[in-house]
């Protein structure tokens, strides 16, 4: 356990905090780039270099900036009238990820003996990855493609203006 | 502690954390960011996994999260297109108030 694991774990969780309790929309989104970023330094830190680089690219560049539009079109960034950001069942939901946490912690720290230690660094290229998602997860790939297709097309179709309502 | 426990346990931890957002926020966006929070949860296991597992070069896991990462990212486009036409058709995004499914 390194050093620079423990910073930017720190750093991760924080920017996760950050995001679900603060008060403001637009602050609350850039403290989500910052887990995200947090993320990719983890995914760096674990010898995935393209898994770090495509989160930096796919979730700063494209997710973080899509929340942003979304709060601003929705006047999202305006707090409630009555000033209340929580549920009326906040309790009920804290409960439950209180729950998850444990479980979740105590299987991990259960099975800690019999986890692998630490493995040589594997030395994957980008090259090995775009043979790997032209041969063997060709059809994946394909289906990955489609899906954002559809999903960008259906994304569009909801999202834009009912016109026969307007009149 | 081993290395791969670490990484576990941040997981589980942004997992908790995103999943407490998604639960007791009442702003739509907030629980988009939920669970973005936790698909990135479970990447950042499929990585760990990848790198300390028996067989790295395989890159079986690393896959996993690609793909992953492009579901999340069409995920998110859908979501908040809905959240945008929702907030058309009720005027707010607050998820307490809309508790009807008739417009």
């Amino acid at each position: 356990m390194s050093f620079a694991f423990y910073l930017i774990s720190a750093l991760t969780v924080a920017g996760a905090l950050a995001a679900v309790l603060l008060k403001n929309l637009v602050h609350c989104a850039l403290a989500l780039t910052i887990a995200f970023a947090g993320l990719a330094l983890l995914f760096l830190n674990l010898d995935a270099q393209f898994a770090g680089f495509a989160q930096i690219l796919v979730y700063i560049g494209a997710v973080a900036i899509l929340v942003v539009f979304a709060i601003l079109l929705t006047r999202g960034s305006e707090t409630p009238k009555d000033g209340e950001i929580f549920s009326r069942t906040w309790l009920a939901g804290l409960a439950v990820a209180a729950a998850v946490f444990a479980v979740l912690g105590w299987a991990v720290l259960g099975t800690a003996p019999m986890l692998p230690h630490s493995s040589p660094a594997p030395h994957v290229t980008v090259l090995q990855i775009g043979n790997a998602l032209m041969s063997r997860y060709v059809l994946p790939l394909e289906i990955v493609a489609v899906l954002l297709t559809a999903a960008l097309i259906g994304a569009v179709m909801v999202a834009m203006h009912e016109k026969e309502e307007k009149q | 502690m081993t290395p791969l426990a670490g990484f576990l346990l941040v997981a589980a931890l942004l997992f908790s954390i995103g999943l407490a957002g998604a639960l007791t926020r009442r702003n739509a966006i907030l629980v988009l960011i939920g669970i973005e929070l936790m698909l990135n949860a479970a990447n950042l296991n499929l990585i760990a996994f990848w790198r300390y597992g028996p067989h790295p070069e395989a890159l079986t896991g690393m896959m996993f999260a690609i793909f992953s990462i492009a579901v999340a990212a069409a995920e998110a486009a859908v979501g908040l297109g809905l959240v945008i036409a929702v907030h058309r058709h009720a005027h707010t995004t607050d998820i307490d108030l809309m508790n009807r499914m008739k417009g």
